[in-house]
Protein backbone atom coordinates (compact mmCIF):
# COMPACT_ATOMS: atom_id res chain seq x y z
CA UNK A 1 0.00 0.00 0.00
CA UNK A 2 1.40 3.35 -1.07
CA UNK A 3 0.29 6.52 0.66
CA UNK A 4 -0.01 9.61 -1.55
CA UNK A 5 -0.67 13.20 -0.55
CA UNK A 6 -2.25 15.17 -3.38
CA UNK A 7 -2.29 18.97 -3.62
CA UNK A 8 -5.50 20.69 -2.57
CA UNK A 9 -6.92 21.20 -6.06
CA UNK A 10 -6.48 17.53 -6.92
CA UNK A 11 -7.94 16.41 -3.59
CA UNK A 12 -11.01 18.43 -4.53
CA UNK A 13 -11.17 16.72 -7.90
CA UNK A 14 -11.04 13.22 -6.42
CA UNK A 15 -13.29 14.26 -3.55
CA UNK A 16 -11.04 13.30 -0.66
CA UNK A 17 -9.84 15.37 2.26
CA UNK A 18 -6.76 13.44 3.34
CA UNK A 19 -4.23 11.04 1.95
CA UNK A 20 -5.12 8.53 -0.74
CA UNK A 21 -3.78 5.00 -0.90
CA UNK A 22 -3.05 2.84 -3.92
CA UNK A 23 -1.72 -0.67 -4.45
CA UNK A 24 0.92 -1.42 -7.06
CA UNK A 25 2.36 -4.70 -8.24
CA UNK A 26 6.07 -5.22 -7.69
CA UNK A 27 8.54 -2.61 -6.59
CA UNK A 28 6.82 0.77 -6.65
CA UNK A 29 8.10 3.51 -8.93
CA UNK A 30 6.76 6.95 -9.72
CA UNK A 31 5.32 5.56 -12.93
CA UNK A 32 3.54 2.64 -11.31
CA UNK A 33 2.15 4.80 -8.51
CA UNK A 34 0.86 7.46 -10.92
CA UNK A 35 -0.57 4.74 -13.15
CA UNK A 36 -2.38 3.33 -10.12
CA UNK A 37 -3.58 6.77 -9.08
CA UNK A 38 -4.99 7.48 -12.54
CA UNK A 39 -6.61 4.05 -12.69
CA UNK A 40 -8.33 4.59 -9.37
CA UNK A 41 -9.20 8.22 -10.05
CA UNK A 42 -9.57 8.75 -13.82
CA UNK A 43 -10.27 12.44 -13.24
CA UNK A 44 -6.54 12.78 -12.53
CA UNK A 45 -5.67 11.85 -16.11
CA UNK A 46 -3.86 14.84 -17.56
CA UNK A 47 -3.51 16.70 -14.27
CA UNK A 48 -0.18 15.25 -13.10
CA UNK A 49 1.21 14.12 -16.45
CA UNK A 50 0.57 15.81 -19.77
CA UNK A 51 -1.99 13.81 -21.70
CA UNK A 52 -0.09 13.90 -24.97
CA UNK A 53 3.51 13.48 -23.83
CA UNK A 54 2.98 11.61 -20.54
CA UNK A 55 5.65 13.92 -19.09
CA UNK A 56 5.31 15.43 -15.62
CA UNK A 57 3.50 18.72 -15.90
CA UNK A 58 5.97 21.59 -15.45
CA UNK A 59 4.52 22.93 -12.19
CA UNK A 60 4.08 19.53 -10.55
CA UNK A 61 6.82 18.07 -8.36
CA UNK A 62 7.25 14.81 -6.43
CA UNK A 63 8.77 14.67 -2.96
CA UNK A 64 9.29 11.86 -0.45
CA UNK A 65 11.42 11.41 2.63
CA UNK A 66 12.58 15.02 2.32
CA UNK A 67 13.95 14.34 -1.18
CA UNK A 68 12.89 15.85 -4.49
CA UNK A 69 12.22 12.94 -6.84
CA UNK A 70 10.96 15.12 -9.69
CA UNK A 71 14.03 15.04 -11.86
CA UNK A 72 15.01 11.43 -11.44
CA UNK A 73 13.88 8.55 -13.59
CA UNK A 74 10.17 7.90 -13.45
CA UNK A 75 11.06 4.22 -13.37
CA UNK A 76 13.43 4.44 -10.39
CA UNK A 77 12.38 2.62 -7.26
CA UNK A 78 10.72 4.77 -4.64
CA UNK A 79 12.39 4.98 -1.21
CA UNK A 80 11.80 1.97 1.04
CA UNK A 81 9.85 4.08 3.50
CA UNK A 82 7.36 4.94 0.75
CA UNK A 83 7.23 1.36 -0.53
CA UNK A 84 6.39 0.08 2.95
CA UNK A 85 3.81 2.75 3.68
CA UNK A 86 5.88 4.45 6.37
CA UNK A 87 6.13 7.73 4.48
CA UNK A 88 3.80 9.25 1.87
CA UNK A 89 4.68 10.30 -1.65
CA UNK A 90 3.93 13.99 -1.92
CA UNK A 91 2.56 15.39 -5.18
CA UNK A 92 3.18 19.12 -4.99
CA UNK A 93 1.87 22.01 -7.04
CA UNK A 94 4.78 24.41 -7.32
CA UNK A 95 4.31 27.65 -5.45
CA UNK A 96 4.04 30.34 -8.10
CA UNK A 97 1.83 33.27 -8.81
CA UNK A 98 -0.61 34.85 -6.40
CA UNK B 1 -43.00 32.30 -15.79
CA UNK B 2 -39.78 32.75 -17.68
CA UNK B 3 -36.50 32.98 -15.88
CA UNK B 4 -32.86 33.50 -16.72
CA UNK B 5 -29.71 31.68 -15.74
CA UNK B 6 -26.42 33.54 -16.11
CA UNK B 7 -23.34 31.33 -16.38
CA UNK B 8 -20.19 33.11 -15.24
CA UNK B 9 -16.64 31.85 -15.66
CA UNK B 10 -13.97 33.54 -13.54
CA UNK B 11 -10.29 33.28 -12.70
CA UNK B 12 -11.16 31.31 -9.57
CA UNK B 13 -14.29 29.33 -10.28
CA UNK B 14 -17.71 29.32 -11.91
CA UNK B 15 -20.87 30.97 -10.67
CA UNK B 16 -24.49 30.47 -11.66
CA UNK B 17 -26.79 33.47 -11.22
CA UNK B 18 -30.54 32.96 -11.52
CA UNK B 19 -33.54 35.27 -11.51
CA UNK B 20 -37.13 35.38 -12.61
CA UNK B 21 -38.18 37.34 -15.66
CA UNK B 22 -38.11 40.64 -13.82
CA UNK B 23 -34.36 40.25 -13.37
CA UNK B 24 -34.35 42.29 -10.16
CA UNK B 25 -33.48 39.72 -7.49
CA UNK B 26 -30.77 37.16 -8.03
CA UNK B 27 -29.65 33.94 -6.45
CA UNK B 28 -25.95 33.25 -6.67
CA UNK B 29 -24.52 29.75 -6.56
CA UNK B 30 -20.84 28.98 -6.50
CA UNK B 31 -17.99 28.96 -6.63
CA UNK B 32 -18.06 25.77 -8.59
CA UNK B 33 -14.55 24.34 -9.17
CA UNK B 34 -13.18 26.81 -6.62
CA UNK B 35 -9.68 27.99 -7.32
CA UNK B 36 -9.63 26.85 -10.95
CA UNK B 37 -9.77 29.09 -13.98
CA UNK B 38 -13.10 28.69 -15.72
CA UNK B 39 -12.67 30.14 -19.17
CA UNK B 40 -16.19 29.35 -20.29
CA UNK B 41 -19.50 27.81 -19.23
CA UNK B 42 -22.17 27.33 -21.84
CA UNK B 43 -25.55 25.63 -22.09
CA UNK B 44 -27.12 23.53 -24.82
CA UNK B 45 -29.88 25.30 -26.75
CA UNK B 46 -31.45 21.88 -27.26
CA UNK B 47 -31.46 20.97 -23.54
CA UNK B 48 -30.96 23.88 -21.16
CA UNK B 49 -30.05 21.57 -18.31
CA UNK B 50 -27.01 20.34 -20.21
CA UNK B 51 -24.07 22.61 -19.45
CA UNK B 52 -20.41 22.34 -20.34
CA UNK B 53 -17.57 24.07 -18.49
CA UNK B 54 -13.91 24.53 -19.34
CA UNK B 55 -11.89 24.11 -16.14
CA UNK B 56 -8.16 24.71 -16.34
CA UNK B 57 -5.08 25.49 -14.34
CA UNK B 58 -1.52 26.34 -15.22
CA UNK B 59 -0.49 23.65 -12.74
CA UNK B 60 -2.89 20.82 -13.43
CA UNK B 61 -4.03 21.29 -17.02
CA UNK B 62 -7.43 21.09 -18.64
CA UNK B 63 -10.65 19.41 -17.58
CA UNK B 64 -14.09 19.56 -19.12
CA UNK B 65 -17.05 19.36 -16.76
CA UNK B 66 -20.60 18.51 -17.74
CA UNK B 67 -23.83 19.13 -15.87
CA UNK B 68 -27.17 17.52 -16.66
CA UNK B 69 -29.14 19.47 -14.08
CA UNK B 70 -28.50 23.09 -14.95
CA UNK B 71 -25.32 23.45 -12.94
CA UNK B 72 -26.31 21.91 -9.63
CA UNK B 73 -24.04 18.89 -10.03
CA UNK B 74 -21.15 18.28 -12.40
CA UNK B 75 -19.10 15.39 -13.66
CA UNK B 76 -15.74 15.48 -15.40
CA UNK B 77 -15.79 14.17 -18.96
CA UNK B 78 -13.04 13.80 -21.57
CA UNK B 79 -9.97 15.99 -21.54
CA UNK B 80 -7.87 14.53 -24.33
CA UNK B 81 -7.37 17.22 -26.98
CA UNK B 82 -4.90 15.61 -29.36
CA UNK B 83 -4.07 17.45 -32.56
CA UNK B 84 -4.69 15.44 -35.70
CA UNK B 85 -1.40 14.07 -37.03
CA UNK B 86 1.90 15.86 -36.58
CA UNK B 87 0.76 19.35 -35.66
CA UNK B 88 3.75 21.21 -37.09
CA UNK B 89 4.52 24.81 -36.28
CA UNK B 90 2.97 28.23 -36.24
CA UNK B 91 4.79 31.53 -35.76
CA UNK B 92 5.92 32.58 -32.32
CA UNK B 93 5.75 36.20 -31.18
CA UNK B 94 9.18 36.86 -32.69
CA UNK B 95 8.25 35.29 -36.02
CA UNK B 96 10.19 32.06 -35.49
CA UNK B 97 8.48 28.68 -35.95
CA UNK B 98 6.94 27.32 -32.76
CA UNK B 99 5.40 23.88 -32.28
CA UNK B 100 1.67 23.65 -31.84
CA UNK B 101 1.01 22.94 -28.14
CA UNK B 102 -2.34 22.48 -26.46
CA UNK B 103 -2.79 24.91 -23.57
CA UNK B 104 -6.49 25.21 -22.73
CA UNK B 105 -10.06 25.35 -23.97
CA UNK B 106 -11.21 28.94 -24.39
CA UNK B 107 -14.73 28.45 -25.68
CA UNK B 108 -17.37 25.72 -25.73
CA UNK B 109 -20.22 25.97 -28.22
CA UNK B 110 -22.94 23.33 -27.91
CA UNK B 111 -24.82 22.27 -31.04
CA UNK B 112 -28.08 24.05 -31.70
CA UNK B 113 -29.93 20.73 -32.00
CA UNK B 114 -28.05 17.94 -30.20
CA UNK B 115 -27.08 18.25 -26.51
CA UNK B 116 -24.33 15.66 -26.93
CA UNK B 117 -22.57 17.56 -29.71
CA UNK B 118 -20.33 20.39 -28.62
CA UNK B 119 -17.46 22.29 -30.22
CA UNK B 120 -14.35 23.45 -28.37
CA UNK B 121 -12.08 26.28 -29.42
CA UNK B 122 -8.62 25.79 -27.97
CA UNK B 123 -5.18 27.38 -27.56
CA UNK B 124 -2.97 26.76 -29.57
CA UNK B 125 -5.68 27.48 -32.07
CA UNK B 126 -7.73 24.54 -33.23
CA UNK B 127 -11.33 23.43 -33.32
CA UNK B 128 -12.45 20.19 -31.70
CA UNK B 129 -15.85 18.48 -31.65
CA UNK B 130 -17.40 15.91 -29.37
CA UNK B 131 -20.52 14.01 -30.35
CA UNK B 132 -20.84 12.01 -27.13
CA UNK B 133 -21.42 14.65 -24.51
CA UNK B 134 -17.79 15.61 -24.12
CA UNK B 135 -16.34 12.16 -23.49
CA UNK B 136 -14.23 12.09 -26.65
CA UNK B 137 -12.89 14.98 -28.72
CA UNK B 138 -11.74 14.97 -32.32
CA UNK B 139 -10.02 17.84 -34.07
CA UNK B 140 -11.65 19.32 -37.16
CA UNK B 141 -8.18 19.68 -38.57
CA UNK B 142 -9.19 21.15 -41.91
CA UNK B 143 -9.12 24.52 -40.19
CA UNK B 144 -5.54 24.25 -38.92
CA UNK B 145 -4.39 22.56 -42.13
CA UNK B 146 -6.16 24.64 -44.74
CA UNK B 147 -2.91 26.34 -45.69
CA UNK B 148 -2.24 29.46 -43.66
CA UNK B 149 -1.76 27.80 -40.24
CA UNK B 150 2.01 27.95 -40.31
CA UNK B 151 1.80 31.76 -40.50
CA UNK B 152 -0.61 32.22 -37.59
CA UNK B 153 0.80 34.11 -34.64
CA UNK B 154 -0.47 34.45 -31.06
CA UNK B 155 -2.12 37.56 -29.75
CA UNK B 156 -1.14 38.88 -26.34
CA UNK B 157 -3.48 36.40 -24.65
CA UNK B 158 -2.18 33.39 -26.57
CA UNK B 159 -3.07 31.88 -29.93
CA UNK B 160 -6.65 31.06 -29.10
CA UNK B 161 -9.70 30.02 -31.06
CA UNK B 162 -12.24 32.03 -29.09
CA UNK B 163 -15.33 32.38 -31.26
CA UNK B 164 -17.52 29.63 -32.73
CA UNK B 165 -20.76 30.63 -34.45
CA UNK B 166 -23.18 28.00 -35.77
CA UNK B 167 -25.52 29.11 -38.54
CA UNK B 168 -29.08 28.18 -37.51
CA UNK B 169 -30.29 28.23 -41.12
CA UNK B 170 -27.47 26.11 -42.52
CA UNK B 171 -26.09 23.25 -40.38
CA UNK B 172 -23.07 23.01 -42.66
CA UNK B 173 -21.90 26.55 -42.00
CA UNK B 174 -19.59 27.37 -39.08
CA UNK B 175 -17.68 30.57 -38.38
CA UNK B 176 -14.63 30.72 -36.13
CA UNK B 177 -12.22 33.44 -35.09
CA UNK B 178 -8.65 33.20 -33.88
CA UNK B 179 -6.34 35.71 -32.24
CA UNK B 180 -4.27 36.74 -34.07
CA UNK B 181 -5.09 34.96 -37.32
CA UNK B 182 -8.55 36.22 -38.22
CA UNK B 183 -11.96 34.85 -39.12
CA UNK B 184 -12.63 31.60 -40.95
CA UNK B 185 -15.71 29.91 -42.44
CA UNK B 186 -16.62 26.35 -43.24
CA UNK B 187 -19.52 25.53 -45.55
CA UNK B 188 -19.28 21.76 -45.16
CA UNK B 189 -19.75 21.15 -41.45
CA UNK B 190 -16.17 21.88 -40.47
CA UNK B 191 -14.31 19.72 -42.95
CA UNK B 192 -12.80 22.49 -45.08
CA UNK B 193 -12.22 26.12 -44.23
CA UNK B 194 -11.26 29.41 -45.78
CA UNK B 195 -10.11 32.71 -44.31
CA UNK B 196 -12.76 35.45 -44.48
CA UNK B 197 -10.78 38.59 -43.76
CA UNK B 198 -11.25 40.71 -46.89
CA UNK B 199 -11.74 44.31 -45.82
CA UNK B 200 -10.03 44.01 -42.46
CA UNK B 201 -7.17 46.44 -42.05
CA UNK B 202 -4.61 46.05 -39.26
CA UNK B 203 -1.91 48.69 -39.24
CA UNK B 204 0.21 46.74 -36.79
CA UNK B 205 0.99 43.86 -39.16
CA UNK B 206 3.42 43.97 -42.09
CA UNK B 207 0.69 43.80 -44.73
CA UNK B 208 -2.33 45.64 -43.30
CA UNK B 209 -4.65 43.85 -45.75
CA UNK B 210 -3.16 40.36 -45.33
CA UNK B 211 -5.28 37.26 -45.85
CA UNK B 212 -4.57 36.23 -42.24
CA UNK B 213 -2.84 37.80 -39.25
CA UNK B 214 -5.65 40.01 -37.99
CA UNK B 215 -6.35 40.09 -34.28
CA UNK B 216 -10.08 39.46 -34.29
CA UNK B 217 -11.38 39.75 -30.74
CA UNK B 218 -14.98 38.61 -31.15
CA UNK B 219 -17.72 38.05 -33.74
CA UNK B 220 -21.47 38.17 -33.10
CA UNK B 221 -24.46 37.05 -35.16
CA UNK B 222 -28.22 37.44 -34.90
CA UNK B 223 -29.84 34.05 -35.56
CA UNK B 224 -32.42 35.51 -37.93
CA UNK B 225 -29.77 37.01 -40.18
CA UNK B 226 -26.76 34.68 -40.20
CA UNK B 227 -25.06 36.30 -43.17
CA UNK B 228 -24.65 39.51 -41.21
CA UNK B 229 -21.81 39.39 -38.72
CA UNK B 230 -20.44 42.06 -36.42
CA UNK B 231 -16.81 41.99 -35.34
CA UNK B 232 -14.86 43.70 -32.60
CA UNK B 233 -11.34 43.63 -33.91
CA UNK B 234 -8.24 44.68 -31.92
CA UNK B 235 -9.00 48.11 -33.28
CA UNK B 236 -12.13 48.70 -35.41
CA UNK B 237 -15.69 47.47 -35.24
CA UNK B 238 -16.51 45.73 -38.51
CA UNK B 239 -19.57 44.36 -40.30
CA UNK B 240 -20.17 41.92 -43.11
CA UNK B 241 -23.44 41.37 -44.98
CA UNK B 242 -22.18 38.45 -47.05
CA UNK B 243 -21.10 35.89 -44.44
CA UNK B 244 -17.60 37.25 -44.23
CA UNK B 245 -16.73 37.52 -47.90
CA UNK B 246 -16.21 41.25 -47.39
CA UNK B 247 -16.07 43.44 -44.29
CA UNK B 248 -16.51 47.16 -43.81
CA UNK B 249 -15.81 49.33 -40.81
CA UNK B 250 -18.78 50.57 -38.74
CA UNK B 251 -16.89 52.17 -35.84
CA UNK B 252 -18.55 55.50 -36.70
CA UNK B 253 -18.67 57.86 -33.73
CA UNK B 254 -17.31 55.48 -31.09
CA UNK B 255 -14.93 57.33 -28.78
CA UNK B 256 -12.42 54.50 -29.24
CA UNK B 257 -12.91 51.47 -31.44
CA UNK B 258 -10.63 49.20 -29.43
CA UNK B 259 -12.44 46.59 -27.35
CA UNK B 260 -13.12 42.94 -26.85
CA UNK B 261 -16.83 42.14 -26.45
CA UNK B 262 -19.64 42.59 -28.97
CA UNK B 263 -23.17 41.24 -29.07
CA UNK B 264 -26.51 41.63 -30.84
CA UNK B 265 -29.95 42.39 -29.35
CA UNK B 266 -32.10 39.25 -29.19
CA UNK B 267 -35.02 40.74 -31.16
CA UNK B 268 -33.48 43.59 -33.15
CA UNK B 269 -30.83 42.29 -35.53
CA UNK B 270 -29.57 45.80 -36.22
CA UNK B 271 -29.03 46.68 -32.56
CA UNK B 272 -25.52 45.90 -31.39
CA UNK B 273 -23.47 46.49 -28.27
CA UNK B 274 -19.77 47.07 -27.63
CA UNK B 275 -17.73 48.21 -24.63
CA UNK B 276 -15.09 50.65 -25.87
CA UNK B 277 -11.71 50.21 -24.20
CA UNK B 278 -9.12 52.98 -24.27
CA UNK B 279 -6.36 51.27 -26.21
CA UNK B 280 -4.32 48.13 -26.74
CA UNK B 281 -1.87 49.32 -24.11
CA UNK B 282 -4.46 50.59 -21.61
CA UNK B 283 -7.12 47.94 -21.19
CA UNK B 284 -9.71 50.00 -19.34
CA UNK B 285 -12.54 52.38 -20.21
CA UNK B 286 -11.88 55.92 -21.35
CA UNK B 287 -11.60 58.47 -18.55
CA UNK B 288 -12.55 55.94 -15.87
CA UNK B 289 -16.16 55.81 -17.16
CA UNK B 290 -17.65 52.39 -17.84
CA UNK B 291 -19.90 52.83 -20.86
CA UNK B 292 -21.64 50.37 -23.12
CA UNK B 293 -22.23 51.72 -26.60
CA UNK B 294 -25.33 50.73 -28.54
CA UNK B 295 -26.03 51.13 -32.22
CA UNK B 296 -29.60 50.70 -33.43
CA UNK B 297 -28.52 51.09 -37.03
CA UNK B 298 -26.19 48.14 -37.43
CA UNK B 299 -23.15 50.28 -36.73
CA UNK B 300 -21.72 53.73 -37.47
CA UNK B 301 -24.17 55.60 -35.22
CA UNK B 302 -23.55 54.83 -31.56
CA UNK B 303 -24.99 56.06 -28.26
CA UNK B 304 -23.42 55.78 -24.83
CA UNK B 305 -25.35 53.79 -22.20
CA UNK B 306 -24.34 54.87 -18.72
CA UNK B 307 -27.28 54.68 -16.31
CA UNK B 308 -26.22 52.53 -13.39
CA UNK B 309 -22.65 52.08 -14.56
CA UNK B 310 -19.72 53.70 -12.72
CA UNK B 311 -18.83 57.02 -14.32
CA UNK B 312 -15.67 57.74 -12.39
CA UNK B 313 -12.57 55.88 -11.24
CA UNK B 314 -13.46 52.68 -13.10
CA UNK B 315 -10.49 50.85 -14.62
CA UNK B 316 -11.77 47.36 -15.32
CA UNK B 317 -11.79 45.49 -18.62
CA UNK B 318 -14.58 43.52 -20.28
CA UNK B 319 -13.14 40.45 -21.96
CA UNK B 320 -14.24 38.99 -25.29
CA UNK B 321 -16.48 36.22 -23.98
CA UNK B 322 -17.96 38.29 -21.16
CA UNK B 323 -21.07 39.77 -22.79
CA UNK B 324 -24.37 38.06 -23.54
CA UNK B 325 -28.08 38.75 -24.06
CA UNK B 326 -31.23 36.98 -22.95
CA UNK B 327 -34.27 36.53 -25.18
CA UNK B 328 -37.05 37.74 -22.90
CA UNK B 329 -39.51 40.18 -24.46
CA UNK B 330 -37.52 43.08 -23.10
CA UNK B 331 -34.05 41.95 -24.09
CA UNK B 332 -31.63 41.66 -21.19
CA UNK B 333 -27.97 42.53 -21.74
CA UNK B 334 -25.22 41.29 -19.42
CA UNK B 335 -21.50 41.73 -19.09
CA UNK B 336 -18.79 40.86 -16.59
CA UNK B 337 -15.64 42.75 -15.73
CA UNK B 338 -12.12 41.94 -14.69
CA UNK B 339 -13.04 43.67 -11.42
CA UNK B 340 -15.53 40.93 -10.63
CA UNK B 341 -18.78 42.76 -11.34
CA UNK B 342 -21.54 41.27 -13.46
CA UNK B 343 -23.89 43.98 -14.71
CA UNK B 344 -27.37 43.36 -16.07
CA UNK B 345 -29.75 45.57 -17.99
CA UNK B 346 -33.33 44.27 -18.22
CA UNK B 347 -34.27 46.93 -20.79
CA UNK B 348 -31.84 46.52 -23.67
CA UNK B 349 -29.15 48.67 -22.12
CA UNK B 350 -31.10 51.71 -20.94
CA UNK B 351 -30.58 50.94 -17.25
CA UNK B 352 -27.92 48.83 -15.57
CA UNK B 353 -27.39 47.33 -12.13
CA UNK B 354 -24.78 44.94 -10.77
CA UNK B 355 -25.97 41.41 -10.04
CA UNK B 356 -22.76 40.79 -8.11
CA UNK B 357 -19.89 43.14 -7.38
CA UNK B 358 -17.08 41.09 -5.93
CA UNK B 359 -16.46 37.92 -7.91
CA UNK B 360 -12.97 37.01 -9.12
CA UNK B 361 -12.07 38.50 -12.48
CA UNK B 362 -14.80 37.54 -14.94
CA UNK B 363 -13.65 35.65 -18.03
CA UNK B 364 -16.97 34.76 -19.59
CA UNK B 365 -20.71 35.36 -19.33
CA UNK B 366 -23.43 33.34 -21.02
CA UNK B 367 -27.19 33.62 -20.49
CA UNK B 368 -29.89 31.01 -20.76
CA UNK B 369 -33.52 32.09 -21.10
CA UNK B 370 -35.63 29.40 -19.46
CA UNK B 371 -39.31 28.78 -20.04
Amino acid sequence: MIRVVLPAHLRTLVQVTGEVQVEVDGEPTLRSVIDALEARYPVLLGTIRDRATQERRPFVRFFACERDLSHGSIDASLPDAVATGGEPLLVIGAMAGG
Amino acid sequence: MSSVRVLVGTRKGAFVLTSDGKRERWDVSGPHFAGWEIYHVNGSPADPNRLYASQSSGWFGQLIQRSDDGGTTWEPVGNTFAYDGVPGTHQWYDGTPHPWEFARVWHLEPSLTDPDTVYAGVEDAALFRSTDGGLNWRELSGLRKHGTGSSWQPGAGGMCLHTILLDPSNPQRIFTAISAAGAFRSDDGGTTWKPINQGLRSESIPDPKAEVGHCVHRIAMHPSRPNVLFMQKHWDVMRTDDAGDSWREVSGNLPTDFGFAIDVHAHEPNTIYVVPIKSDSEHFPLDGKLQVYRSRTGGNEWEALTKGLPQRDCYVNVLRDAMAVDSLDSCGVYFGTTGGQVYASPDAGDNWAPIVRDLPAVLSVEVQTLA
